[in-house]
């Protein structure tokens, strides 16, 4: 018997009868699995460091006797708990998924990140103890990226203003606003590879794109958008934002029109009007809402690469590099795979703590106002 | 003419200028935010039917500054002269195409499977896991969202090469799931704690599983927030560029991938590469203008709570 309590949950009693059999079946089938995989994968570990040769090619038999294990492991849980197995398979495929996929090659990735390993050369990884370390503190390339990150991570405010605006203008009352949300919404919809190469690259051309010639029309004598180290950053910035404005616009413009009717028009009879109405009731109501979306958008800056591989490469001098970026080309130019997972660990790291403090502090300032 | 009975005060007036300026301040900002979001498509589609002169000398409407050749689309085997015709670029770029389809639109009905079960046990039923209950589960699934992919890249490579799954469409699938699985988990859990749970109640009375009313009573009612889940994954594994670049070579490249290797010796064909990004581009404008509100859904689950 199992009962589900709880205000938001089930209210259902189920009752199981689970022969002693049918455990003894689940558990084989479990442990069974278990040993299998262990077996496949102990031979293969004793192949690979030479103790024998079992014919194996690649490590793929394991990765199906461990497909294997999983899918006893999920049937198992029925077998043995019954209903509340059935509960459990709800969320054990994915979380099963996750783990294999996330949690494991993170733990690999730590002993990669010791190692010197170059992928083309025949020596095999190698231990190379803090050696990594200490080159990531000496490398002037890394740090510039990751200043390079809080750059690219605070204007995101400058964004957030502009999304704001664009929900406002969504929210007020227009015509043809389906058109217009349409067209603000396509620039999230695009490649960000296709954006590059016909934005950044065709686009700002400095002899024929259309924003070169529009800036020489306007004044500007000679426009090179990637010459000086902070025009670059700026024009990465400005890609950047333009695809991913639409992004925050509509998780406001949602965040805008779930605000009660009746507070605007009380807030207008009590006389409140534009800049001020805006910023006694509108923006506090609007915090939580904010507050997520841009959280959600810092979680994807910090993973802006495509952009950047693609426009500068990284140039003018690392002027425009983002730690992801960097990585790549670490590792796309010498290979070495230890001395890259080393970075992004690092780079993992300081996000951990960065996301924490920021959601900690998040959650204390909008609290209070909502 | 008749005579007017009401007249407006002329305090009233002056307020209709005020709002006159402010619905010219309106529309203006409306317009140039949709130029400023459209030009880039049009310029793109425009390049891809320009010769090389029309390209240097910045022409930009068709008909009246330059007269539109199909020599892009000839490039990429795409034109209606060529389309009969046996052409390597094509193929390559159908093999592209084909690639990131199978790859997006597996990847994104696994995690919609996958991450709507997860959703609906989260937020039904309470589980103990170790230390972990129900909002640890929740944390742990959303948690994944701040992974950088770049953190993943080089311990997945390095896995892959020994499970030879590099350069497969199925190495970059599992891994597009797990890029969007959170994502999925965050619209669906939105979308379940929607559905009030009396009806599986009533389901469960009438003799139904968990599992047998979770598939004929909710699933229907949670169809828009799984469509909505859906084409928003659709569109970042489309437009997934770093995992494509990194872990596939030759078999397994992804339109994006292709788009970025253009570079020729003699510089840039821009009007061959125009065409290409416009291919490229193209499925999700269509999606993009057919499927918006479910997107817009998708992006405002959450953000109101």
């Amino acid at each position: 018997m199992s009962v589900m309590s709880g205000a938001d949950h089930l209210h259902i009693v189920t009752s199981d009868d689970i022969s002693p059999g049918r455990v003894r079946a689940g558990k084989l089938l479990i442990w069974g699995s278990a040993a299998l995989m262990v077996v496949i994968a102990l031979v293969q570990l004793g192949q690979s460091l030479g103790w024998w040769n079992a014919g194996f090619t690649t490590w793929r038999p394991t990765l199906y006797a461990y497909c294997l294990w999983a899918t006893a492991v999920c049937w198992a849980q029925v077998l043995i708990r019954g209903e509340q197995g059935k509960r459990t398979l709800f969320v054990l495929p994915a979380a099963l998924f996750v783990i294999s996929l996330t949690v494991f090659p993170l733990l690999f990735g730590l002993i990669i990140a010791f190692s010197s390993w170059n992928l083309s050369s025949p020596d095999g990884r190698q231990f190379n103890g803090v050696a990594n370390l200490v080159q990531m503190w000496n490398d002037p390339f890394y740090w510039n990226a990751m200043g390079n990150m809080v750059w690219y991570v605070l204007v995101i405010i400058v964004e957030y203003a502009i999304a704001f605006g664009l929900a406002l203008l969504l929210n007020s009352q227009i015509r043809a606003r389906k058109f217009f949300r349409v067209a603000f919404l396509l620039p999230l919809m695009l490649s960000p590879v296709a954006v590059s190469w016909m934005v950044g690259k065709s686009m700002l051309e400095a002899r024929f794109g259309p924003i070169s010639r529009l800036a020489r029309a306007l004044g500007v004598d000679n426009p090179s958008f990637f010459e000086s180290p902070w025009m670059a950053k700026a024009t990465i910035m400005i890609l950047d934002a333009w695809t991913f404005i639409p992004f925050m616009m509509i998780m406001l413009l949602a965040g805008l029109q779930s605000i009660p009717k009746e507070l605007t028009e009380a807030a207008k009879v009590d006389g409140a009007k534009g800049w001020k109405a805006f910023w006694e009731i509108t923006f506090p109501l609007m915090l939580p809402v904010s507050v997520t979306a841009i959280l959600i958008r810092i979680i994807f800056k910090l993973k802006l690469a495509d952009i950047v591989i693609n426009v500068t490469s990284g140039g003018p001098g690392g002027a425009t590099d983002t730690v992801t970026s960097f990585i790549f080309r670490e590792y796309r130019e010498r290979s070495n795979v230890g001395y890259g997972t080393m970075l992004a660990m690092v780079y993992l790291v300081l996000i951990v703590i960065f996301m924490t403090i920021l959601m900690k502090w998040a959650a204390r300032y909008a609290r209070p106002q909502t | 003419m008749t005579a007017q009975i009401f007249h407006d005060s002329p305090a009233d007036r002056g307020h209709s200028a005020a709002w006159w300026t402010s619905r010219i301040a309106i529309y203006g900002a409306l317009i140039l935010w949709a130029i400023i979001c459209l030009f880039p498509i049009y310029w793109t589609l425009t390049t891809s039917f320009k010769l090389a002169p029309d390209v240097m000398k910045g022409n930009m409407i068709p008909w009246v500054d330059f007269t539109p050749m199909w020599k892009g689309w000839e490039a990429i085997g795409l034109s209606p002269g060529t389309i009969g015709q046996e052409s390597t670029v094509r193929e390559e770029f159908l093999k592209r195409f084909y690639n990131s389809t199978i790859i997006s639109l597996t990847s994104s009905a696994l995690a919609v499977l996958l991450g709507s079960l997860a959703a609906y046990g989260l937020s039904r039923f309470s589980y103990k896991w170790a230390w972990m209950r129900n909002d640890d589960i929740s944390f742990f699934f959303l948690s994944q969202l701040i992974l950088p992919p770049v953190v993943l890249a080089l311990p997945i490579l390095v896995l892959y090469k020994e499970l030879a799954l590099l350069d497969t469409q199925i190495g970059l699938i599992l891994l597009y799931t797990l890029s969007v699985l959170p994502i999925v988990i965050w619209i669906m859990r939105d979308q379940f704690s929607t559905i009030p749970t009396e009806l599986e109640e009533a389901a469960m009375v009438d003799g139904l599983g968990i599992w047998g009313a979770f598939f004929t009573i909710i699933l229907p009612i949670a169809l828009p927030g799984m469509v909505a889940a859906f084409i928003l994954s659709l569109v970042l594994t489309w437009n997934e560029y770093f995992f494509a670049a990194l872990l596939t070579s030759t078999h397994a490249n992804t339109l994006p991938v292709m788009v970025a290797s253009q570079t020729g010796s003699q510089g840039i064909n821009w009007w061959s590469m125009a065409a290409l990004s416009f291919a490229a581009i193209l499925p999700l404008i269509v999606i993009g203008v057919a499927l918006e509100r479910f997107i817009i859904k998708g992006m405002a689950a959450g953000a109101v709570k």
